[in-house]
């Protein structure tokens, strides 16, 4: 599904991603760790389309398909999720005219009309009480002082609205106190299927107990130093990055 | 031949089209003797320093209205407030036309200036209103010398008026460039309450100048919520100089709507004669090309215990630059005054500009007052947030740009005026979203 091959990123002439390969199949789950600043968020951000970064090297494909030149928008469109380590503000727009909006422009896009008005109310009644989000939280404006933990079940929340092929969980665990970690997981697990593919970026194990992942990988210096099994992620919890740096340094 | 020496000699000939026995005839003359020593402002002019009117006033105008132009109900229905029903003054080229007006003297008057300025009957409120808060500025002045039509409300007291009034000015381009001179008076007495719609629309691409001067008499507990649609032609420009005179206890807000013409200017001036006194200024400017608006208000709080509260948003495209001079003043005797302005702002490209200036003049020792103003561009992250969830880049800016101005649409209080509004928006920012949620 997802294809990345020798994947070269900047920011301002910074090189942060050194040639990523990454390849997703459907029905996967990937968990990607590594220490904070290795550049997990960005090779995020530059799926999800985000322009602030240069592609200098390399390749992104979706079913096949070159995504680099297209926007984050289309990548939208196409079945991209990414769930923010920061969730942004966004004052005077409610969670549920933004859902609204997202939805219905994703169907115009795909030349569909408007989902209809009652049709819209059940999903996002569906998928609130899935992620036991209270209804008159839906009416605030969107991540606008929302908890830490409310913004990322937010996240989880538009993912299940928006029904992604590919969702690339940033971070979603932090923040999160345990049962509010569980109903998120639950909700993400209720959504897999054989046909699409999460990607978890996570510093901690114990969000990859409820959200098995098939394979492990270790992002170190703009680079996956290390690939494993779920095995890897208990290795990690256990003995930290040290023995990683250690061994790519050497 | 300039356009100031134009006016003061078109005056003798307006004289002779207008009744000369009126009791305004002396108000008239002294007016146009003022507007000949003051002339029109220029940026020499502490208050025209960021607006010139040069652009504007370079034109060879028809200065009064002579002849009557029709137009079909039909053609025009778009820029009524229709889906309600209201009470309409309309005006073509200046002049009154019946056949688009429903006025009404039924309990209320809602009818014209050049009846009430001739008529005995309105000659009471006319001497003790007619002139009484307009101030004696040259353009002001220049309004008065002319002033022979418009609207004239007179709401005697404990009237609750529950159809909206329209005041719409229309321009047919019949002249080849036409000045015009509108001049509104409206007296709401005790506990009575009216809203008003006012809007100017240009038909065709002719140049038109409108130079209007609107004085409103809100006395004790009364209720007046003005909207200003302000969405014209690029080749029509307005100056509008409204004046609003409160007597106690009494509310009156303007909401003023800027979306379009080449120059507008809004003199906007409130005076706090009485305690607690409420009176709201808020306004949505979104325009681009090389438009020009420039707020300019005023509230002076005369008295003890009074608040206001002004909110004005601007969005600014292009090469469009835009003003806001808020002054506040508070007299020495006007203790307890709550006085409150914000003035936020986004800049789409780096050849628009906003010129913002909050002037406090404050005298008294126990007030609360605020000011703010802020100058942005659309927040890149929560762009990247936006479309990342599938909104496109020009439906996620205006939903950003709408949720931005949209604090000011929460106290507009007729929901067809909102919808409007927020339509206008919706085309102004080239999308066609509803955000109706
Ligand atoms: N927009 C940016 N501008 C400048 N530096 C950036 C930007 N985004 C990321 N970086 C830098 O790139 C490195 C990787 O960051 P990030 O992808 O956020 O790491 P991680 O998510 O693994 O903690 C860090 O050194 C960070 O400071
Ligand atoms: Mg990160």
């Amino acid at each position: 599904m997802l294809k990345i091959k020798n994947l070269h990123a900047s920011v301002e002439d910074k090189a942060i991603l050194r040639g990523i390969d990454l390849e997703v199949k459907p029905g996967e789950v990937h968990a990607i760790m590594g220490p904070n600043g290795s550049g997990k968020s960005t090779l995020a951000s530059v799926v999800a389309g985000k322009e602030e970064y240069e592609v200098d090297k390399g390749e992104i494909s979706l079913d096949g398909e070159d995504i680099e030149e297209l926007s984050a928008e289309e990548r939208a469109h196409k079945g991209v999720f990414m769930s923010f380590q920061y969730p942004v503000e966004i004052p005077g727009v409610s969670v549920t005219n933004f859902m609204k909006t997202a939805i219905n422009e994703t169907r115009k896009a795909k030349g569909l009309d408007d989902m209809p008005a009652n049709e819209m109310l059940k999903m996002i009644r569906e998928k609130s009480e899935l992620l036991e989000i209270d209804r008159k939280f839906l009416s605030r404006s969107l991540n606008e002082g929302f908890s830490g933990g409310e913004k990322k079940r937010n996240e989880i929340f538009q993912m299940a609205m928006l029904e992604p092929k590919l969702a690339i969980l940033d971070e979603t665990d932090s923040g999160l106190d345990i049962d509010a970690l569980r109903i998120v997981a639950n909700g993400v697990n209720k959504l897999k299927s054989k046909d699409n593919a999460v990607i978890v970026i996570t510093h901690y194990q114990r969000l990859l107990d409820y959200i098995v992942p098939d394979y492990v990988h270790v992002l170190y210096d703009g680079r996956i130093v290390k690939s494993g099994t779920k095995e890897l992620a208990h290795e990690l919890e256990e003995k930290g990055y040290d023995w990683i740096k250690e061994e790519v340094n050497a | 031949m300039d356009l100031k020496d134009k006016l003061v000699s078109s005056f003798m000939a307006f004289e002779n089209t207008v009744d000369i026995d009126a009791p305004v005839h002396d108000v008239r003359s002294e007016a146009i003797k003022t507007f000949e020593d003051e002339g029109f402002p220029s940026k020499r002019d502490e208050a025209w320093k960021y607006t010139s009117l040069n652009s504007v006033l370079k034109h060879d105008y028809s200065v009064f209205p002579k002849q009557e132009n029709a137009i079909e109900y039909s053609d025009v229905k778009k820029y009524f407030i229709h889906d309600i029903d209201t009470y309409k003054i309309v005006f073509i080229d200046g002049k009154y036309s019946s056949h688009l007006s429903q006025t009404t003297h039924d309990g209320i008057d809602v009818c014209l200036m050049s009846a009430a300025l001739s008529k005995p009957k309105y000659r009471l409120i006319i001497e003790n209103y007619f002139n009484k808060a307009a101030t004696k500025d040259g353009l002001s002045s220049l309004n008065t010398a002319f002033s022979q039509e418009g609207a004239y409300i007179h709401i005697p007291k404990n009237k609750l008026v529950e159809k909206p009034i329209q005041i719409i000015h229309f321009s047919t381009g019949n002249e080849s460039a036409l000045m015009l001179q509108p001049r509104n008076l409206i007296v709401v007495d005790e506990n009575s309450h009216v809203q008003i719609i006012e809007r100017h629309q240009s038909l065709t691409e002719n140049p038109v100048l409108t130079n209007s001067v609107t004085e409103i008499f809100t006395n004790k507990r009364a209720i007046v919520d003005y909207y200003k649609i302000q969405n014209d032609k690029q080749s029509a420009s307005l100056i509008d100089n409204t004046f609003i005179k409160q007597k106690r206890e009494s509310h009156a807000s303007v909401h003023t709507f800027s979306f379009g013409g080449q120059l507008t200017r809004n003199n906007l001036n409130f005076y706090q004669n009485g305690e607690r006194i409420d009176s709201t200024l808020k306004g949505v400017t979104i325009i681009g090309d090389k438009q020009h608006v420039d707020h300019n208000t005023l509230v002076h709080h005369i008295e003890p215990n009074c608040e206001s509260h002004q909110d004005y948003k601007g969005i600014f495209g292009d090469k469009s630059t835009g003003v806001f001079n808020g002054k506040v003043v508070v007299d020495k005797i006007a203790q307890k005054t709550n006085a409150f302005q914000a003035n936020n702002n986004i800049l789409l490209s780096d050849k628009a500009s906003i010129n913002t200036k909050p002037q406090l003049e404050i005298f008294a020792d126990d007030v609360k007052c605020s000011h703010g103003c802020t100058i942005g561009q659309l927040d890149d992250s929560a762009m990247f947030y936006m479309r990342s969830r599938g909104i496109p880049e020009k439906e996620a800016k205006a939903l950003l740009m709408f949720a931005f101005s949209n604090n000011v649409l929460d106290s507009v209080k007729i929901p067809e005026i909102k919808q409007r509004i927020t339509k206008l928006i919706a085309n102004k920012l080239g999308v066609s979203i509803g955000f109706d949620l």
